[in-house]
């Protein structure tokens, strides 16, 4: 491959906005984080997150959350545009404080679950979920 | 008033009194985004179902604030407690302001 | 023609290129009663594979899930839309599909066939071509967009009642010349790329093109529920695309090509189940 000058500019152009992407896109979920717990202590003992390692397609993920005895668990998509997935609130029937649901991540990325316990303390789980670009899929 | 919105839902027919049970809720829905640009270039808005509930006789069992990065065709799977017999409701609230509601009753012997 | 042992090496390194977790012996059974066969004897008229594979057997552990329970599997919902059509009287006629099929479940066995000859229009028909010849003529309505959403749901409901019943199209008789332009086709490189069907499905299953895990291009299971682009996708879309995406002047759904194709790749996988509708990604 020829590299000319304009290739080495975007080169080098492309390597410093990766490097400044991921960065920008956790520091979006850290203020949301900080929202949800006032910036309390995150423990993170007795909260499941169970997502794929690789998903098929980022359209659809399927996920679940579990964390016995929570209030309300948020869950955080940290490198979407935007990173609030969904926030489920448990009422006094719910069995378990647990939830599955399907989920679209824009790319490779942190998901992340949060959970606000009945004694007012928070526990939170993150799991990096590998999402493919695809081939031929069409 | 999004099109061919239809909620399903899986709930047991029975139960003992007390017992556990899990509940699954799809609705077909297409949940745009606000990320989308049409053939012109143009932001195609947010159009999402932005909140699903279910009670029973009443009482809350979950209650989901939904975002955008849910999938089209929501769907939630969750467990519920039944004390006695009763009805389930469920309800998906739509951002342009349409509910979409079902019921499913349990008889507990 | 080909190679005679490409299809035992793609056999053996079916799952070599695959990092995630692919259940390759996992076993397909929906809603614990109907019993898929996503793994079996190839046709005779295959001389280059031993056996065939469902797409289902590519896919993730996840993806798999999602099609062993009618309700977690999201095209089933428009399952539940063809069924209102179904019942729905429509046309000059005054009649719907109900008043001379009865219900769904007395077309279990019609997927199974499809695309067949036809007597007395003398022509191979798709199963989108039989609906629409029932809805002009018998029912007075219009036809269905070829692949809208409208067909797409109601070959969705007809392949489900036929789940478990293993493909069958003819490939002799009056069928035979549309079944050799379709394995023509399938066996000709075409497009800037220089690919035909066979260089992806038949050499190169199970191994990745970027991130796509390849199937053997089976359709035992259209119209099929792609989580790209989460609703309903028929067979000729597919095909539609697929010939785009090796740079080729693609065909139009419908067409007779595609028709003829859609005839030899059916048979490809005569003994799979009928699997619709399917989740891929």
């Amino acid at each position: 491959m020829k590299l000319t000058r304009r290739h080495t500019l975007m080169m080098a152009i492309g390597s410093a906005v990766a490097a400044i992407m991921p960065f920008r896109a956790f520091a979006a979920v850290e203020d949301e984080i900080a929202a949800f717990t006032g910036g309390a202590e995150v423990g993170t003992a007795g909260i499941t997150l169970i997502a794929p390692e690789i998903a098929e397609n980022g359209n659809t993920v399927p996920i679940e959350v579990n964390a016995p005895g929570a209030e309300t668990i948020i869950v955080f998509a940290a490198g979407n545009p935007t990173p609030s997935v969904a926030t489920f609130n448990f009422g006094p029937l719910a069995a378990s404080q647990s939830a599955a649901t399907r989920i679209r991540l824009a790319g490779t990325q942190d998901v992340v679950a949060i959970a606000r316990m009945a004694d007012g303390s928070f526990v939170q789980a993150s799991q990096e979920v590998k999402v493919t670009i695809g081939g031929c899929g069409g | 008033m999004a099109d061919n919105v239809k909620p399903r839902v899986r709930v047991p027919r029975d139960a003992t009194a007390g017992e556990e049970i899990t509940i699954k809720t799809l609705i077909s829905h297409p949940m745009e985004s606000g990320q989308r640009k049409d053939g012109d270039g143009n932001v195609i808005p947010r159009s999402i179902i932005n909140r699903f509930t279910c009670t029973f006789n009443g009482e809350t069992v979950i209650d989901v604030t939904l975002e955008p990065a849910i999938s089209t065709n929501p769907y939630f799977e969750f467990q519920a407690i039944v004390p006695e017999s009763g009805t389930f409701e469920f309800t998906w609230y739509d951002d342009d302001g349409d509910v979409y509601t079902d019921s499913k009753d349990i008889t507990v012997g | 023609m080909k190679s005679m042992f490409k299809g035992g090496i793609a056999a053996v390194a079916l799952f070599a290129g695959y990092a995630a977790h692919a259940d390759e012996e996992a076993n397909l059974v929906i809603n614990e009663e109907i019993e898929i066969t996503v793994r079996t004897d190839a046709p005779a008229h295959l001389e280059n594979m031993s056996t065939i594979y469902s797409g289902w057997v590519f896919r993730s552990d996840e993806t798999q899930a999602l099609q062993m329970d009618d309700f977690e599997n999201p095209g089933m919902i428009f399952v539940d839309d063809a069924i209102e059509a179904w019942n729905t009287v429509e046309g000059s006629k005054g009649e719907s599909c109900a008043s001379c099929h009865g219900a769904p479940e007395d077309m279990a066995g019609v997927r199974a066939v499809y695309p067949k000859w036809n007597d007395e229009a003398e022509e191979v028909r798709t199963i989108a071509m039989q609906v629409n010849d029932c809805r002009t003529e018998q029912m007075g309505a219009d036809a269905w967009k070829y692949d809208g959403g409208d067909m797409l749901n109601m070959e969705a409901l007809l392949a489900s009642v036929s789940r478990g019943m293993p493909v069958n199209v003819a490939i002799d008789g009056p069928a035979q010349s549309m079944w050799e332009k379709g394995r023509d086709l399938y066996y000709t490189r075409t497009g800037q790329l220089d690919l035909s069907c066979a260089n992806c499905h038949e050499d190169n299953y199970g191994n990745n093109i970027r991130a796509d895990h390849l199937s053997q291009g089976q359709i035992n299971g259209f119209p099929t529920y792609r989580l790209k682009n989460a609703k309903l996708n028929g067979v000729q879309s597919r095909f539609r695309g697929c010939v785009r995406d090796t740079r080729a002047e693609t065909y139009p759904v419908g067409s007779v090509d595609f028709i003829a194709l859609e005839l030899y790749v059916a048979s490809r996988g005569n003994g799979l189940s009928v699997e619709g509708p399917s989740v891929r990604n």
